[in-house]
């Protein structure tokens, strides 16, 4: 061991195999952190303010005097809670983020400072509309970009997620079938096996009932099967393109003619927008509504799970319905449509208390102007060439679900571990070790043991390079048979494999306080 | 383009690894007549020319900071700690996904226990959910969920609800079949309004839905509604549309509501426009399986430390598909962060001292204003938020004084345009950042105008 001439150590002891736990539980930067009712007081607050006057309350007599078990944090000890908390989470600023379906691409911080301008954060949605010129412009120009990037002719701007998309374009649906007094007969709506949840508990939030659209041998819908369930009673087909496999559906043209000969409507989930921005527009393929996910296409960030945003594309035949509010330009002032009974008595209705999600489509209309439709179309083209060549290094090792090329993603099953002992789920777990996020994983459900993997336009070759050498070297592991490495992954992570089973089986979903009165009603 | 990576040999290269020649090799499968249409796009801009030109839009609006400010009816200003935007723009948080994979995800999840934790302590129930998308949809789900609960379908809502809720509401209900029923809007007073809920109560009803301090600021005791509603084996349905007053009055909780739902936006989260808030929603234990949306419970990991996962999705869409409890996908993720650590700051204390000063601000504000000739305060009671009515009708008096650069408040006829009867109410919000020259502005101003 070399030494300075204080007798300092200057190089490390030699291999130190043997890793014996810490007397706090915390390893170097990892620091386990307290819940804040375990540190902070019921007294205590982080917020000054000056003292009240002590004017005489007109509450109704119905003041609150039960102590509600609030903690307060001092600011430095708030600041220092979430900042340990945030070094226990993966993020795409930390690495690749290759979720399939999810769209986990690059968040510009042009965005973040765009939605904080006071003139976007800073204003109230009930604002005489006089005030908030600028307001509806933006969402004017946003709605225009998605008409043109779909090719469609109207966009409700409203709905806050993707979901919530889908249930206004399956409401417009709704509305217009009761138009034509059909509501009562067309009950039945068609989804492919492959779907997302969403799609069938969307349809099913709407009263319709939902039957299941087989896949055939290369991924897609079975146009066969598709052709023999449609019926005077079908409503709707809900189809996500390119579809939860990564592939983009040929026949989509055949799927639009054969539920409008029956006098349906074709349901197109934008989930997957990314692969094909710029590259086509949905509209030329025959559909009528279609949900855009502006947290996944257009690079909102994901926030651990939301806020989303879902302005849905409608066609002319469902343009009548759309919700309200939307936005109007007369001449050189934009308005709001608020209400029906300002000139929109076809609206279905109001689908959120006010406009949708504004500090989105301030980060959405920046990203699309920095990228321009230039830099869109790369992007798709980017993201797709990305999956392919992700796909064609992985089936190096790796069982591709379907032969032949992908769009945005990359679907493998679990052939590959066949024999190995070990699963999808640990194969997923011993990426994390490795220092990546996991795929999907179990999803879409037409595959056994699916990876469903996205790497999108953010990442680079090196990456790319990287991520999949680190993947081949697991699967060859796994087909060594070195179960060890799997089964216990991951070792590395702030927790170990967690106990799902045992949450779900007696549920504890808060903090309790641990007051002898508290206690006794347990 | 500054956000992607690749080059033009990168492209190239990895063209050769795939086996083609040209990207559209790869698009194969899209009808050749739909593959690259003509945009009519602008091309791609550098960051300077895209602040610039988001800048200017921006400039165009009016916000809450360059006058006096008064607007509320679902949405309010209120200050926020510096704290609180800088933590969730760290990276962690912003730039993560729903966490699938808790063990490396418990950030994610540790925030959204606390933060169910702190929703159900300040509604005054059992347990909390991870968020849904705002208060309005909130609202819509309490009502689905009182239909699965006890069987029935009818879902009466009260007139004092946010009628902006109530639409939401209505609709939603609609569709699986509810029947709704919406009592009249009563402005003068919500006392009396609690007997006339009661009285449409019957063995049918599957809840009452009833918000409170209601849409025009009056309080109400909720407990003789939630016995009628208990009596028939209905639920009660509390509505909070400024979550700040639970630092004041009494949550619906403690008055015998079933479930409570609030829009979060006040703590921790900006006006914009509108959106995203953060809807909260609390219930019963009992109620759980119930319940929409994300749920975060406690377990330990294979060494037994413990950790959180995201439990009880056997309730969801992606296991239960069209049985599930409702198709939400998302929460409002990083809205619920900034809620919980303005509440963690806040304390008990702070909110506290946060709601009194709301409603010092308040009753200033009322009683100055109620000063002006012809001008009528309808409010006994009310938190932070009362209603006004004018000798003349207020949407043109509210542009007047807007020309004034006073935003005096939210006209009746933007909330109920079909009623003409609520065409000369003013709704006026105060909150702790009002000070006495935004009262005096607005004294003055509508003196002049009326």
């Amino acid at each position: 061991m070399s030494m300075n001439n204080q007798g300092r150590p200057t190089t490390p002891p030699s291999n130190e195999t043997h890793c014996p736990p810490t007397h706090t539980g915390n390893k170097a930067l990892q620091i386990e952190e307290a819940l804040i009712f375990e540190q902070g007081d019921f007294v205590g607050t982080g917020v000054d303010f000056a003292p009240p006057k002590g004017l005489t309350p007109r509450l109704g007599g119905l003041a609150r005097d039960a102590a509600m078990h609030l903690p307060g944090l001092s600011e430095p000890e708030a600041m220092r809670h979430y900042v340990r908390l945030s070094q226990k989470n993966y993020a795409i600023d930390m690495g690749p983020f290759p979720l399939g379906s999810c769209t986990m691409k690059h968040n510009p911080r042009l965005n973040e400072k765009m939605a904080r301008l006071p003139g976007f954060a800073h204003i109230h949605p009930l604002q005489p509309t006089s005030t908030v010129q600028g307001a509806l412009a933006l969402i004017d120009v946003l709605a225009s970009w998605l008409k043109e990037l779909t090719g469609m002719p109207m966009v409700a701007m409203s709905p806050k997620a993707g979901a919530h998309g889908e249930l206004c374009g399956m409401m417009a649906i709704k509305a217009a079938l009761v138009a034509r007094g059909e509501a009562e007969t067309r009950v039945r709506v068609l989804a492919p096996e492959s779907a997302h949840g969403t799609n069938p508990a969307t349809a099913a939030q709407c009263g319709f009932k939902v039957d299941d659209i087989p896949a055939d041998k290369t991924g897609r819908v079975d146009l066969q099967a598709f052709k023999k369930m449609l019926g005077p009673d079908v409503a709707a087909i809900m189809v996500t393109n390119p579809n939860t496999c990564g592939l983009f559906e040929r026949d989509i043209r055949a799927l639009a003619d054969g539920v409008h000969e029956v006098g349906g409507y074709f349901y197109c989930d934008g989930a997957n927008f990314n692969a094909i921005m710029g590259k086509v527009k949905p509209g030329a393929l025959g559909i009528d509504a279609m949900h855009i996910n502006l947290h996944k296409t257009f690079s909102t960030p994901h926030g651990g799970g939301g806020p989303g945003s879902g302005p849905t594309v409608l066609s002319e035949a469902l343009a009548p319905y759309a919700p309200v509010p939307y936005v109007v330009k007369n001449a050189d002032q934009y308005g709001l449509v608020e209400k029906r009974s300002q000139g929109a008595e076809t609206s279905f209705g109001r689908m959120t208390a006010f406009h949708g999600q504004m500090g989105m489509f301030v980060r959405a209309l920046s990203y699309m102007l920095s990228h321009g439709g230039d830099g869109l179309r790369q992007a798709a083209e980017d993201a797709v060439l990305n999956a392919n060549y992700v796909r064609v290094l992985l089936a190096q090792e790796m069982s591709q679900a379907f032969a032949g090329p992908c769009m945005h993603e990359c679907l493998f099953d679990d052939g590959f571990l066949k024999n190995s002992g070990v699963d999808t789920i640990d194969f997923a777990k011993a990426m994390i070790d490795e220092g990546y996020h996991p795929m999907t994983m179990y999803f879409p459900l037409v595959v056994h043991g699916a990876m469903l993997i996205e790497p999108t336009e953010s990442e680079s070759k090196e990456e790319l390079d990287r991520f999949c050498n680190a993947l081949l070297a697991l699967a060859r592991e796994a087909k060594r048979g070195n179960q060890e490495k799997f089964k216990g992954a991951p070792l590395h992570a702030p927790r170990r494999r967690l106990d799902e089973t045992m949450a779900a089986r007696k549920p504890e979903l808060r903090w309790k306080p641990q007051t002898a009165e508290y206690l006794a009603a347990e | 383009m500054r956000y992607l990576p690749l080059n033009d040999a990168d492209r190239a290269e990895m063209r050769d690894v795939i086996g083609i020649n040209n990207i559209d090799d790869l698009f194969a499968d899209v009808p050749k007549d739909a593959l690259n249409p003509t945009l009519d796009l602008p091309s791609h801009q550098s960051e300077m020319a895209v602040e610039r030109w988001l800048g200017a839009l921006a400039a165009k609006n009016r916000t809450a900071d360059d006058g006096p400010f008064f607007i509320g009816a679902g949405a309010y200003r209120h200050h926020v700690p510096a704290t609180v935007d800088h933590i969730i723009q760290r990276s962690e948080f912003l730039t993560s996904y729903t966490p699938y994979q808790p063990e490396i995800a418990q950030g994610t999840l540790q925030y959204l226990f606390e933060f169910q934790t702190q929703v159900a302590s300040l509604l005054g129930m059992e347990v909390a959910n991870a968020s849904m998308y705002d208060g309005s949809t909130a609202c819509a789900e309490a009502a689905l969920m009182a239909k699965r609960v006890t069987r029935r379908k009818k879902i009466i809502l009260a007139g004092g609800l946010h009628p902006h809720y109530a639409s939401v509401t209505r609709m939603n209900a609609e569709l699986v079949g509810c029947e709704v029923i919406h009592a009249p809007a009563n402005p003068l007073k919500n006392a009396e309004e609690s007997d006339e809920l009661a009285a449409l109560i019957d063995d049918q009803t599957a809840c009452v839905i009833v918000q409170n301090p209601d849409a025009f600021g009056h309080i109400a005791d909720l407990t003789p509604l939630a016995e009628k509603a208990h009596a028939t084996g209905a639920l009660l349905v509390g509505v909070v549309t400024e979550v700040v007053s639970l630092g004041a009055i009494k949550s619906p909780g403690e008055m015998g509501a079933d479930i409570v739902v609030a829009e979060g936006q006040s703590i921790g989260n900006s006006l914009n426009f509108g959106g995203p808030y953060v809807g909260l929603f609390a219930t019963r234990q009992k109620y759980i399986r119930h319940m929409p949306g994300r749920l975060c419970g406690k377990t330990v990991d294979a060494e037994g430390k413990r950790g959180f996962v995201l439990t009880l999705s056997t309730r969801e869409q992606h296991i239960r598909r069209d049985k599930a409890t409702s198709n939400i996908c998302t929460n409002s993720g990083l809205c619920a962060l900034a809620f919980s650590i303005h509440m963690s700051l806040l304390g008990e204390k702070g909110l506290r001292t946060m709601a009194t000063l709301s409603h010092e601000a308040a009753i200033e504000t009322a009683d100055a204003v109620a000063a002006v000739e012809g001008v009528e305060l309808l409010n006994k009671s009310f938190f932070n938020e009362f209603t006004l009515r004018l000798p003349v009708e207020a949407e043109p008096i509210v542009e007047k004084l807007a020309a004034k650069n006073i935003l005096a408040g939210v006209p009746g006829v933007r909330l109920w345009p079909e009623d003409d009867a609520l065409q000369n109410l003013l709704i006026i919000a105060a909150t702790e950042t009002t000070n006495k020259q935004d009262i005096e502005a607005l004294v003055r101003g509508l003196g002049e105008v009326l």
